[in-house]
Parts: C-alpha cells; structure tokens; sequence
C-alpha cells in the first residue's frame, strides 16, 4: 500500500542544508569564479574567460599535460586495487570461520586497519619502508633486492598499492562476508545433495548473492581510490620526480605551492565533474538494485 | 540583524556576473521545480535508461551532461588547431541534448 507523504518534513533538512552551504556550496562559487579570473594576490581578479579550461584541455600545453597524466595515475591506481582488493576480498571473506569465537576474533582484527587514519597509515607504511631503519625496507634490502620507493618508480608504486590494500582489503571482506551470511542454509544443502563441486557452489550460489555487496564495494573503492590524496603524499610526497603524483596531489601544488588559483580551480571543476559522474553511477546502481521487483521507488 | 546583513562582505568570492547569471539560472530551475512538485505532483518514469527518474533527476542529467559537452567542444576545438574557440556552439547542443534528456529519459 502506497502511503502519501507530507513534503514538509523537508524543512527539517534546513539546518544541515544551512551548514553544508557555508561548508560547500559557497565555496564551490567562489571556485567556479576563481575558474574563470585570473589573481596575482591581494583578492585581485582579471577576467580570463575559459582560458584556462583551454590550457587545461590542451594536452600540449604544461597543465594539459600534467592533467592528463596525473588522470591515467588515478585510473591506473584504482584498476590495479580494485584488480586485487576484490578477488583477494572474496577469497578472505570464504575462508573466514562461520561460527564460534573465531568470527568475533576476525571480524575484530579485519576491522583494524580500516580505523587508523589515512595519515597514520602513510606513516606507518613511510616508516615500514625505509631501507635504513623499516622492516620491509631494511629486509627487502639485505635479501639483496633493489628496493627503495624514494628513488625507484616501481617501488613506489607498489609501495602505495600494496598499502592501499593492506588498508582497504578489509572493507571488501566485511562486505562479502555480510552478503555469504545472508545465504539460507538450504542452498547448501540443496548443492550438496546435487554433488555439486566446490567451484559450481561459488558461481552458481555465493557469488550472484554476493553481487550486490561486491558492486557497493567496487563502486566504494573506486570512489576512495580516486579521491586518494594523504596516504601517497606522506610516503612519496607525489614522487620519484611525478611517478606518484595523483590529481589531487597535483591540485594542491598548483594550487598551494604555485597559487595558481585559475589553473586549480578549472582543473578542480573537471576533476569534481567526473567524481559527481561516478558517484551519481553509483546512487543510481545502488538504489536501482533496492527496487529490483521493477516498481519505481518514489 | 539589518545591519549584520548590511556588513556582509562577499569579496572573497570574487564575484563575476557571468557566474552569477550561471547560479542564478540553477537556483531558477531549482525554485521553479519545487514550485511544479507542488502544484503538478509526478510519479518517477523509466526512460531510454532504463532507471526511474523524476524531474530534478532529468535536470541533474542535463546540467551533468552539458558540463561534459563544453568540455569536450574545448578540448576537440583544441585538438583540431581553433584558436580563437567561444562556448556559443556547445551551449546549443547542450540545449538539445537537455531537451532530449527531458523527453526520453
């Protein structure tokens, strides 16, 4: 039975829609009007048009360039961990106990390392692998392996990646574990009487009830992923040379270190847009699924 | 309250007319669909994309989309050597394309 709604509820998201336009919207103005002016300082502004939206989307020009390739980094990064955190989440998540005190034990332990702060992970992983006094660095050395993420583009690299994993693979695991946990124990039952393999259970039971937990957490890490900034930026600082410099950390640059407020703000537009593309994808798929039996929800 | 009104200072946000036509055309749309969702309630359609959408939803698309079409109008400009590129050609097609994201989404 459908019930009528009073729309005036709606006025009880005054308050947050007060803070979240001092908190957003009115910057997000004075971005889009910093996007289109020019300023040597001192609240100056000169009209430039699209100027640099042109700059920008010319991949011959300086910032083209650097736009262009900071964007591949963040595509490559999030297809590499999402490439692993998936599979090795699913992987964890099947093998993690059912019952009896081991589930508490690891739910609790894969629940760590999503609770430590971006920051205190990059530390921790910047620590890790020094060569003078990090484990890994230090161990990976003395076997005689050329490892060092100041200097080596590889290493940096999976350095970073190998983080992110370690930081984020537990999100996947809760998130399939929930969904293995919701499959009524007939169908097992059902598998086992058919003589059904090991594998067949996987594809034909747990990973089409798994589906709608592993797109919320595709979908999840690659928002995160995408958005990465802290974590890169305290362990390699956005190096060796540009190797590591995401878009967001060259925002920062552009925008901080050389205070060119136009170039930062037409290359924050574009990096918004394409954010607010995926994440709408993302509401839509999510609440698309909810109302599967095809009504359209209000 | 007047005069707290009267000291605001919106310096800072280095305010062009050009930007504040584009806002103010936003806050429009927005006003004149919460006037239309009160006197011409809808229900939610499903289009050529098959998900159900409202008219913000529609409206949300198009500006998404339209900001995507000027981007691409810059860059492909760009890429095929116009120098001297204005924005009035995207405009237009983003005008068709909200029109069309209106009727069949």
């Amino acid at each position: 039975m459908e019930k009528p709604f009073n729309n005036r509820a709606w006025f009880m998201v005054l308050p947050v829609f007060i803070i979240v336009a001092f908190s957003a919207i009115l910057p997000l103005m004075t971005v889009v009007n910093y996007s289109v002016q020019d300023t040597f300082g001192n609240n100056q502004f000169f009209w430039n048009g699209i100027g640099w939206f042109k700059e920008l989307l010319d991949l011959s020009s300086e910032l083209g360039g650097r736009f262009i390739d900071a964007m591949f980094r963040n595509f490559l990064f999030s297809f590499l961990i999402l490439l692993i955190e998936i599979p090795l989440g699913i992987a964890v998540a099947l093998a993690m106990p059912r019952q009896g005190w081991a589930v508490s034990v690891s739910l609790v332990l894969l629940a760590l390392p999503l609770l430590i702060p971006w920051n205190v992970v990059g530390t921790i992983w910047q620590v890790f692998g020094r060569t003078d006094i990090g484990l890994l660095g230090w161990g990976l050395t003395s076997l005689g392996i050329d490892y060092n993420y100041v200097s080596g583009v590889l290493a940096a690299w999976i350095t970073i990646i190998i983080m992110d994993v370690w930081h984020w693979t537990s999100l996947v695991v809760l998130l399939c574990y929930a969904g293995l946990r919701s499959i009524p124990d007939a169908f097992y039952q059902a598998a086992r009487i058919d003589g059904a393999s090991r594998w067949a259970i996987f594809c034909a039971i747990q990973l089409p009830k798994m589906s709608r937990v592993l797109v919320i957490a595709v979908l999840l890490r690659f928002m995160d992923s995408f958005m990465i900034y802290t974590e890169p930026f305290v362990v390699t600082g956005g190096g060796p040379g540009n190797a590591t410099t995401f878009i967001s950390i060259d925002l920062v640059k552009i925008a901080l270190g050389q205070f060119d407020l136009g170039k930062a703000a037409a290359l924050s537009l574009v990096y918004n847009l394409i954010i607010l593309t995926v994440c709408w994808v993302f509401y839509t798929v999510m609440t698309h699924y909810e109302s599967k039996d095809g009504r359209a929800r209000p | 309250m007047i005069e707290w009104l009267q000291n605001l200072d919106f310096a800072w946000m280095a305010w062009t007319w050009q930007i504040a036509l584009f806002f103010g055309f936003i806050a429009l749309a927005l006003v004149t669909l919460t006037v239309l969702a009160v006197i011409r309630p809808e229900t939610p359609r499903r289009g050529i994309l098959r998900i159900a959408t409202t008219r913000g939803d529609r409206l949300f698309i198009s500006l998404v989309g339209s900001a995507f079409i000027a981007i691409f109008w810059i860059a492909f400009s760009t890429a095929l050597g116009v120098t001297e590129i204005d924005l009035w050609g995207a405009l237009g097609l983003s005008l068709l394309y909200g029109i069309g994201v209106f009727r069949y989404v």
